[in-house]
């Protein structure tokens, strides 16, 4: 059988596949439409819950694709999947014995909820934007100036019939908090006040973090809900929520409002599906064969899946699926 | 003097621009641990105190934080400071020490 593995998604799953592969004697080939490999990850700063520097875990799995020899394709975007493996973005097929597809997910778009105002008022940003901002080494307003109240909302875009998600993103409550901690360490004076309808620890550490935030950090947690964010005429933004543990309504005025923003599944979803007779899961995420021991699997003959193209993940499951995966592709290929 | 049928009612809404928060930095500083509250309930449910009038501990204590101190001097009264509560907070809080605490830092009020 044909030992050519096709990857599609250079990121910490495509990554940590390829290198299992490879171990198993495949022949992976990773095909990524960036110009480097790294996914989400090469936007991340520090990871929670232990505030790891995000290239602590990308380059030792690029040296290792490295040291391993394993072809990578950047700039390579795929539009869509084959009989054995995807077309590439200009029709080129690139094929062997089997597909794992680590396409990952997209970050919810922030302008569509309006009523919060990012890329309207000037001081309205997202956890996305945040990190860049911790990577530059600077963060302050949009007007130059130290933030002294900084809000963070919880679920934008995650369990929002509004926009049309049902589903938890997972992650992004602890994102919250740690980014949360991090603004209070480049900022010991600031007031952080943390917005949220239900707080999601669900990992090792995390709820212990969560727990540091509030006694260590004096960050406050406010069960709420924002509902609308205005500019002040100078420049600042008055937010309005309902303190839902006391019954009143609550308003206040902040330096920054960060958008604690989730995840929705891939662009390229519907095109994988219809090109590979795969089915989207009705969260916009691929559906996997089962959610126990075919949770790598499509269910198609040749066709696996690894990390958040199936559903949130943090960094460590999406880099374990990496391996599953390969065990399960290996043994398909007889290998 | 004829009655209209109409007043003016009062702002309900926590205000954190303009509440004054000293009272509040007081109550954590003299019992931090307050600050890892997560809004159970579990000291509002053991209460005797809670489950006969309309005295809501964890309320009380919430507000104050808020910076929101009217009425929860009196509420506090209905205290009957038998600790029950603090046998069943999951964070460890000394939620008798919260009492007595509120009831001091807000003497002025
Ligand atoms: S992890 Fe937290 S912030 Fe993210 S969608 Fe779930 S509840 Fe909301
Ligand atoms: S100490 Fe006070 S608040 Fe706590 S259970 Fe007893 S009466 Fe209720
Ligand atoms: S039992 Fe403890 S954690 Fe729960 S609401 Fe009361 S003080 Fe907060």
């Amino acid at each position: 059988m044909d030992k050519r593995v096709v990857i599609i998604g250079g990121g910490v799953a495509g990554m940590q596949a390829a290198l299992a592969l490879k171990e198993r004697g495949a022949e992976p080939v990773i095909l990524e439409k960036e110009e480097r490999l790294g996914g989400k990850l090469r936007d991340w700063h520090r990871l929670f819950p232990t505030f790891t520097p995000a290239a602590e875990v990308l380059e030792p799995l690029r040296e290792g694709i490295a040291r391993a020899g394993i072809e990578v394709r950047t700039g390579a975007e795929v539009e869509c999947l084959s009989e054995g493996g995807a077309v590439l973005r200009g029709g080129e097929c690139i094929e062997g014995g089997a597909t794992v597809i680590c396409s990952g997910f997209d970050v919810f778009d922030a302008r569509i909820k309006e009523e919060y105002g990012y890329g309207i008022y000037d001081n309205v940003f997202t956890t996305v934007d945040v990190e860049r901002m911790f990577n530059e080494g600077r963060v302050a307003t949009a007007q130059g100036g130290v933030p002294q109240r900084i809000a963070f909302l919880h679920c934008v875009g995650s369990r929002d019939e509004k926009v049309g998600a049902h589903h938890c993103s997972k992650v992004c409550c602890i994102t919250g908090v740690k980014q949360a901690i991090e603004m209070k360490e480049m900022f010991p004076s600031a007031e952080i006040y943390n917005f949220y309808m239900d707080i999601r620890m669900f990992g090792p550490g995390y709820e212990e973090l969560y727990r540091r935030a509030q006694l260590e950090y004096n960050i406050n947690f406010v069960r709420g809900r924002i509902s609308e964010a205005s500019q002040t005429i100078d420049g600042r933004v008055q937010i309005k929520a309902e303190d839902t543990l006391v019954g009143r309504p609550l308003k206040m005025t902040v330096d920054m409002l960060v958008l604690i923003v989730g995840m929705k599944g891939g662009s390229r979803n519907v095109a994988f599906a219809g090109s590979g007779g795969l089915t989207v899961a009705d969260n916009g995420f691929m559906q996997p064969q089962d959610s126990f021991l075919g949770n790598v699997s499509s269910g198609r003959k040749g066709i696996f899946y690894a990390g958040t193209v199936t559903a949130p993940k943090n960094i460590g499951e999406s880099l374990n699926e990496g391996v599953a995966v390969a065990a399960r592709v290996a043994s398909y290929l007889g290998l | 003097m004829p009655q209209f049928g109409f007043s003016i009612s009062k702002p309900r809404a926590i205000n954190l621009d303009t509440n004054d928060q000293v009272p509040a930095e007081r109550l954590l500083q003299e019992v931090p641990e307050l600050k890892t509250c997560i809004a159970c309930g579990g000291c509002t449910a053991t209460c005797t105190a809670g489950n006969l009038t309309d005295f809501n501990f964890r309320k009380m204590h919430t507000l104050v934080r808020r910076g929101e101190y009217r009425e929860v001097y009196e509420q506090m009264d209905k205290c009957m400071l038998c600790g029950k509560c603090r046998l069943v907070c999951p964070r460890g809080i000394n939620t008798r020490a919260v009492v007595i605490k509120i009831k001091r830092v807000l003497g002025d009020y």
